[in-house]
């Protein structure tokens, strides 16, 4: 059995905007995805802002209703079977939030201790058990206010496995956090799976993904656009090249033409300080330099790189396109 | 939920804001009440004092009751709570109940103050009733915050409600006029708040007259109530929040 079944699950949202003249509009945030997760599997859940993913782990830990389809956690129907669910999963998500600032970590651990049911006897030490694991140890009793952000996303994950879930729901849990900081988090995140804990993880960032996901579904729009295991999706884009050229005030009719040479799978443009970054991904092993140069003609032109793609060019071939 | 009671103390207790709330409003009362009776003192010193000190706990319950399931949202942890397996109705009740409990610094500011400043004699005829009637009294209109708590886990802007009802309570609970001066078809209004109770029980147990146990029943009974309906209300509303994504959103 799947830890995690998604069945055709949809989600709108509706809302009403205008004063006098009251307007209905219908969002669709998740349009019908079917994805499954395995026991002890640790599951990315890739996406640009605004494509799903927090709607998508909000229904899987009951927060939100589903407007159609079905999705089961450790067998449990996320609706019917809500209260029961709860006591087997876990929830994390990035940022400063989330926390009672007021208080020091260990009382917000002991806190959600009593609302988890972990007993009495058992509480101080499963407290330490998680403050040990996320490196906090000899931190407890500070006001949470005092904390950096790192340490902030450390109690968060202390907070999510305190009950020693099953099944744990990172949403972006390095966001924000420095790069030693993240890399704690990381290595936090894979200890958990190696303690047997399945967990659905989302990010932004690819190179995470790639470290540390056993597959990878990305969402784009609400829908499946491809799933995978890191080295599968990198192969959808492996036989290609990509071109990476620096350029100065690219106009849009530029990058439709750019689009247009035959050969081209994907375009993006970067900002990176004051240049523009165009990055060119040629569906074959294709040298496509001479022509991109040719419909660049007459604009500034600076450095010009050819690579292998990675996950990222993978991802961003598979969000943008149409 | 002693547990979630004390924490929820614990934080309110360090919070500057709710603090100057209960503390502040008993002085001004009690110097209003001071030169409204006329340089007054004695037992009528000692009740508005006492009242001032209920519309203290009041004003919490209201003013940082309302918002205080705003600071959840805020916070981010409104949407943990509801995740966790424990009932909300739980997970709520004691924040309400803490809010109306750090009144009871009003209540003591409020004796204080009268006894220091204006030298009031803290005369209390039956202590067992007046000690009985201040923790019914906290949980009963505790227990009217979480009524009023269950309508703002779906509707956010509900907490500007909780103002609009601080002073109407003040008035038609007997805190700042003898409910007897009403008019005739607003005092059964008046019974259905458990200040109503509350205050008739302090002042009962304090001068020796009217029903405290009775008053201290009625606001039990009235706590129950609230209790039931609050839980009814918290469970659609709950449903229907999780229906139309409103825990999470903070404005």
């Amino acid at each position: 059995m799947a830890a995690i079944d998604v069945r055709e699950l949809r989600r709108t949202y509706r809302t009403t905007t205008g004063v006098l003249r009251r307007r209905r509009l219908e969002v669709e945030a998740v349009r019908g995805i079917s994805f499954s997760v395995e026991d002890g599997e640790l599951f990315g859940l890739l996406g640009p802002n605004g494509a799903g993913k927090t709607t998508t782990i909000k229904m899987l830990i009951t927060l939100l209703l589903p407007t159609s389809g079905q999705a089961r956690v450790l067998g449990l129907d996320v609706v019917s079977h809500a209260k029961e669910l709860r006591q087997r999963i876990g929830y994390v998500f990035g940022g400063d939030r989330g926390l009672y600032e007021r208080l020091s970590a260990y009382d917000n651990l002991r806190y959600f201790a009593e609302l988890y049911g972990v007993s009495g006897k058992t509480q101080r030490i499963r407290i330490d058990e998680v403050l040990e694991l996320v490196g906090l140890r000899g931190r407890e009793q500070e006001r949470v206010e005092g904390y950096s952000r790192g340490m902030r996303q450390r109690l968060h994950i202390a907070r999510g496995i305190l009950h020693d879930p099953q099944v744990v729901f990172l949403d972006e849990p390095t966001i924000g956090v420095d790069p030693v900081g993240a890399r704690e988090l990381r290595q936090t995140i894979s200890d958990l799976v190696k303690s047997g804990k399945t967990v659905l993880l989302t990010t932004h960032y690819m190179f995470e993904a790639d470290a540390l996901c056993d597959r990878i579904a990305v969402i784009a729009k609400g829908q499946i656009v491809g799933e995978g295991t890191p080295a599968e999706l990198k192969s959808r884009v492996g036989h290609g090249r990509v071109t990476e050229i620096e350029v100065f005030g690219i106009d849009d009719a530029t990058l439709t033409r750019v689009r247009a040479i035959d050969g081209v799978a994907a375009v993006t443009v970067e900002e990176r300080d004051q240049v523009q970054v165009l990055i060119v991904q040629s569906a074959v092993a294709r040298e496509l330099t001479q022509q991109l140069m040719a419909e660049l003609a007459g604009l500034q032109v600076g450095r010009v790189a050819s690579r292998e793609p990675t996950l990222e060019d993978a991802y961003v071939a598979l969000v943008t396109t149409p | 939920m002693a547990f979630g009671l004390g924490v929820h103390f614990k934080m309110l207790s360090r919070s500057p804001f709710d603090l100057w709330v209960v503390v502040a409003s008993p002085l001004i009362f009690a110097t209003l009440a001071h030169f409204l009776f006329a340089y007054g003192h004695g037992s009528r010193m000692l009740v508005a004092a006492l009242a001032s000190g209920v519309m203290g706990i009041w004003s919490s319950t209201t003013a940082s009751g309302a918002g205080a399931l705003q600071t959840q949202r805020r916070l981010g942890v409104l949407e943990l709570l509801v995740a966790s397996p424990t009932p909300f109705w739980e997970v709520l009740l004691p924040i309400s109940v803490a809010i109306s409990a750090i009144g009871i610094y009003s209540l003591a500011v409020g004796l204080l103050y009268v006894r220091l400043i204006f030298g009031v004699a803290i005369t209390i005829h039956e202590w067992v009733a007046f000690v009985v009637a201040v923790p019914t009294m906290i949980a009963a209109i505790g227990a009217l915050g979480f009524l009023f708590a269950s309508a703002l886990v779906r509707f956010r802007s509900a907490f500007m409600l909780g103002n609009l009802f601080e002073w109407p309570v003040w008035m038609i609970c007997g805190l700042l006029i003898p409910v007897s001066v009403l008019p005739g078809w607003l005092q059964p209004v008046s019974w259905l708040f458990a200040p109503t109770w509350g205050m008739d029980a302090l002042r009962g147990a304090t001068l020796g007259s009217g029903h405290p146990w009775a008053d201290i029943g009625m606001c039990t009974l009235l706590a129950g109530a609230y209790l039931i309906a609050g839980a009814l209300f918290l469970r659609f509303f709950l449903f229907a929040a999780r229906a139309k994504a409103t825990l999470a959103l903070t404005s």
